[in-house]
């Protein structure tokens, strides 16, 4: 049974794992954060898959959201026409898994941004009528024009903003290259957008820059992907979609206080996940500084948090950081939501201090397989066979140590497994472009700690 | 009985030092199970269940089934070779090498009642020198004393105030001395962590003495102490200290020691007053202890058994004009006589690699100790201990004295009784608490490696007057 005098609002819990004892003369400080939302009414616990057709179609809340779905309409979606057809049923499934009371809009996008439903620049409250004129008005989607992608975010920008909603999220999806302005450009609308909106981006075919696509779910705080076969599409928007309807709080900030003297060496997203923080933080008063962590539903993220304290005698005991979770009140203020302690202890047991926490060799090892990819791929594009094979080879290996399954399966399509244990791998001589794309898009992604 | 055993009143978490509210259940910081340690001794109050044999881990027969052979070897010289009775004479329960039965104790005056003091005073200026520089005055409180709250096992009202309200809004970190404390017990401006009251911890009750510090190089006190006094069917009195010493490689060693310590009081307090030989009371004490240590490994998953909460456990009780001992593991008792002319004694062997090789024969004691295997213990209270064997010995010295309790923190800056001797005040019986902290304060000069804690008890006991007969 539903429990309907529960509130809505998520609760949220921080976790702390570290090793808190440092040697004598020891300055840093690691800590892996764990964050865990669990919403009401739900069954709590683990993250659900936002998959369940009752909750996302009849959540009992009020739906308290904006979406804005994105459809690139450039010249290159019809080669071949499947493609504009898949984005176009796509975009008419994640319509159809918009909650009741939802507000929405279609946006079209080429060199230009152009409202395809409801237009007059603002949302359309969705329930059974205007999810069919919504569908309606897909039919006149057609390909032609260029790509900038920038107008199209500066567009949904707008719209969102037309709207008192408090969860705003954006859905974009990109075949191509965004040619027709400058990178600059897109910068300027992502940090105009980051912290207005959330937003997921896809990459369809192979023709885009993977770049361009994480950096702008990365700016956004959402989550990209490849959809390599247009096939595929209906069923990711869906997903996509029944995830937004699930974030129940928006602009959830992750604060960390750390005392004077001490000072935040990095903050790193590692799961699901790497996403670096670090120079996103914004001050929020004396020795405080808060990370935008976007909009949360019934889910958990690990962070790495990482301290430089100064060094104190063996026997000490000091607060490298406090952790909480905060959530801005329109008074100004803010809400904590939870909190955890960083913390550090001074020992002169050598088998305490050199003990390495598993979450946080674990994630360690996670970020440096997104790493490793990375620059692997890199490597590869650039002709340097022997780094790409050395680097590729590190990253079979960590992610063989580390059960990362879905990357040892990616990186399996770039290289000849010799042996994962040691790293030893062969460069394959031919490569799919969708699969080298689909691993460097999903070079970021981490598994959590074996059980 | 004349004493009925402070029930615990905790007024913070025995393991994050959270202050608690009445009727907490769990901590609200930590999660922690407060019925778990401080209830052990409230549960034992006033009955001698906890005592029973039965509770211990091994399952052990009563006392006098039990003893251990050798130990006439193991128990230390007698502090006096005075006027010890025969063998023969001596009780059927109280067959065990080094117990001696001696004449009736003299009826003195009733035990006082429960007299806990518990300092807390001004911080003192500097926040890096815990030193007891004062010790002329009982009252010389120990800075970390005063920042906390009331220790564990205080049943001090006056103690336990602190804990009630809200923390001081004037208070001041001990470090930068600028930033103000947060709810966590850390500065809000360096992050510092401030003193908790385990830190440093002082009590005198029944002319009983003790001091606990956590020295300077460890972070935590896992040391824990009980002392109290009891009373003897006949009404008269009789001193109790126990001094237990947490296991750092083993988990959640502070609660261990608290638990010990507390169930071991309680019990001897209780077997005493049902008029148990000291001997057979101390034996069921440590037994107690150990079922309190180990209950406290079946509170947590199947799988903190591998590092199941352990402390080392040593205690002394004077009742009658007779000296009795008890320990596990490493902790010591010292007897050191008035007249310093008298040899003192160290009245406990080690359970320990040190103490092993020197009675295997296999090493003189100075390399043994030297060996950095030395303080590897080989008993210990908890629930990973394959055997339990508590040790029990009784003494009946010739003159008045003092025994110190106390746990290796002190002994390895004092390791020969001599040595530890001649750091004793002269008017350690007349002044124990004075004593004690002079203990400690020679245990931090000489670099505070480990927490410490010390126990002073006069011999004879309260009601003994001038000495034996």
């Amino acid at each position: 049974m539903a429990n309907f005098s529960k509130s809505n609002a998520p609760e949220f819990s921080v976790e702390v794992y570290q090793n808190e004892y440092l040697p004598e003369g020891g300055r840093e400080v690691n800590a892996i954060v764990t964050v865990a939302s669990t919403g009401g009414g739900t069954t709590g616990g683990m993250p659900l898959p936002a998959a369940d057709p009752g909750r996302a179609r009849f959540g009992t809340g009020d739906p308290d959201a904006g979406v804005v779905i994105m459809v690139d309409c450039s010249g290159s979606m019809d080669y071949p026409p499947t493609k504009m057809r898949n984005a176009r049923d796509a975009t008419g499934a994640a319509i159809e898994t918009v909650r009741d009371g939802v507000a929405f809009a279609v946006v079209a996008g080429t060199h230009v941004a152009r409202e395809v439903y409801p237009g007059g620049g603002r949302l359309a409250v969705a329930d059974a009528t205007t999810r069919t004129e919504a569908k309606e008005a897909l039919r006149k989607l057609s390909a032609g024009g260029g790509t900038a992608i920038g107008t199209w975010l500066r567009l949904a920008d707008k719209l969102l903003g037309s709207a008192d909603v408090a969860i705003r999220h954006g859905i974009l999806l990109t075949d191509g290259r965004n040619e027709h302005e400058s990178p600059e450009d897109l910068r300027a609308a992502l940090d105009a957008c980051a912290g207005r909106f959330t937003c997921d981006a896809r990459g369809v075919g192979t023709d885009w820059e993977v770049k361009e696509v994480t950096g702008i779910a990365s700016a956004l705080l959402g989550t990209a992907d490849i959809v390599a076969d247009p096939a595929g599409l209906a069923g990711d928007f869906t997903q996509m979609m029944e995830a937004a309807m699930g974030k129940e709080v928006a602009d959830v900030a992750l604060r960390l206080w750390t005392p004077q003297g001490s000072a935040i060496k990095f903050v790193k997203q590692v799961a699901p996940t790497v996403e670096e923080l670090t120079e996103r933080r914004t001050e929020a008063g004396p020795r405080a500084g808060d990370y935008p962590t976007g909009s949360w539903g019934d889910e958990s993220r690990d962070y790495h948090v990482c301290v430089e304290v100064p060094a104190a005698a063996v026997g000490q005991e000091m607060l490298a950081a406090r952790v909480s979770l905060i959530l801005p009140q329109p008074d100004g203020s803010a809400q904590t939501l939870s909190q955890g302690l960083i913390r550090a202890v001074w020992t002169d047991d050598m088998v305490a201090s050199t003990r390495i926490n598993a979450q946080v060799a674990h994630y360690t090892g996670q970020a440096e397989l997104a790493h490793v990819i990375q620059e692997g791929l890199e490597d590869r594009k650039a002709g340097d066979m022997d780094g790409a094979t050395a680097k590729l080879g590190r990253a079979v290996q960590l992610a063989s140590a580390s059960g990362n399954e879905d990357t040892a399966k990616l990186l399996s399509k770039v290289v000849d497994v010799v042996d994962a244990a040691s790293g030893t791998v062969r460069l394959k001589p031919k490569v799919t472009e969708a699969d080298e794309m689909t691993l460097e898009t999903r070079s970021t992604k981490t598994v959590r700690v074996k059980k | 009985m004349a004493n009925t055993p402070p029930v615990s009143q905790l007024s913070a978490c025995p393991s994050c030092e959270e202050p608690l509210e009445a009727g907490d259940l769990f901590c609200g910081a930590c999660g922690a199970d407060l019925a778990a340690p401080a209830p052990a001794p409230a549960a034992a109050a006033g009955s001698a269940a906890a005592a029973e044999p039965a509770a211990g881990p091994n399952g052990a027969g009563p006392a006098p089934a039990a003893p251990p052979a050798g130990a006439g070897d193991a128990a230390p010289a007698a502090p006096a070779a005075g006027p010890v009775a025969g063998p023969d004479s001596r009780s059927p329960e109280a067959q065990r090498t080094g117990s001696y039965r001696i004449a009736g104790p003299g009826d003195g005056p009733q035990a006082a009642g429960d007299t806990g003091e518990y300092l807390l005073d001004a911080p003192e200026e500097d926040p890096e020198h815990y030193r007891l520089a004062e010790p002329v005055a009982p009252q010389g409180a120990d800075p970390r004393a005063a920042l906390g709250t009331a220790a564990p096992d205080a049943p001090d009202t006056r103690a336990a105030e602190p804990a009630a309200g809200p923390v001081p809004s004037g208070r001041r970190c001990i470090a930068c001395r600028t930033g103000a404390i947060d709810t966590d017990g850390y500065c809000e401006r360096c992050g510092h962590a401030q003193p908790r009251e385990r830190d440093h911890m002082e009590r005198e009750t029944d002319g009983v003495a003790a001091v606990s510090d956590r020295g300077l190089r460890h972070h935590r006190n896992e040391d824990f102490f009980a002392i109290a006094g009891a009373a003897l069917p006949n009404g008269a009195p009789a001193t109790v200290a126990v001094v237990c010493d947490g296991v750092s490689s083993a988990s959640r060693p502070d609660e261990a020691s608290a638990a010990a310590s507390s169930a071991a009081g309680t019990s001897l307090q209780a077997g005493l007053g049902r008029g148990l030989h000291p001997q057979q009371a101390m034996h069921e004490a440590l037994l107690a202890a150990a079922g309190a240590v180990n209950e406290l490994a079946a509170q947590h998953s199947p799988l903190s058994h591998q590092n199941a909460p352990a402390c080392t456990i040593v205690s002394a009780v004077i009742a009658g004009g007779i000296l009795t001992v008890g320990w596990v593991g490493d902790s010591r008792a010292y007897w050191v006589p008035e007249d310093r002319a008298a040899p003192s004694a160290r009245l406990t062997e080690d359970d320990s690699w040190a103490a092993q090789m020197v009675a295997a024969g296999l090493m003189n004691e100075a390399d043994a100790y030297a060996d950095e295997r030395a303080h590897a213990i080989t008993g210990w209270l908890g629930a990973d201990a394959h055997e339990l064997d508590p040790h029990t010995a009784s003494f009946k010295p010739d003159g008045p004295g003092v025994v110190i309790v106390c746990t290796d923190g002190l002994w390895n800056y004092a390791e020969a009784a001599a040595e530890l001797a001649a750091a004793v005040p002269p008017d350690a019986a007349a002044r124990p608490l004075h004593a004690a902290q002079v203990l400690v304060g020679h245990a931090l000069d000489g670099g505070g490696h480990d927490n410490v804690t010390v126990a002073v008890l006069p011999f004879p006991g309260p009601a003994g007057g001038a000495g034996p007969s």
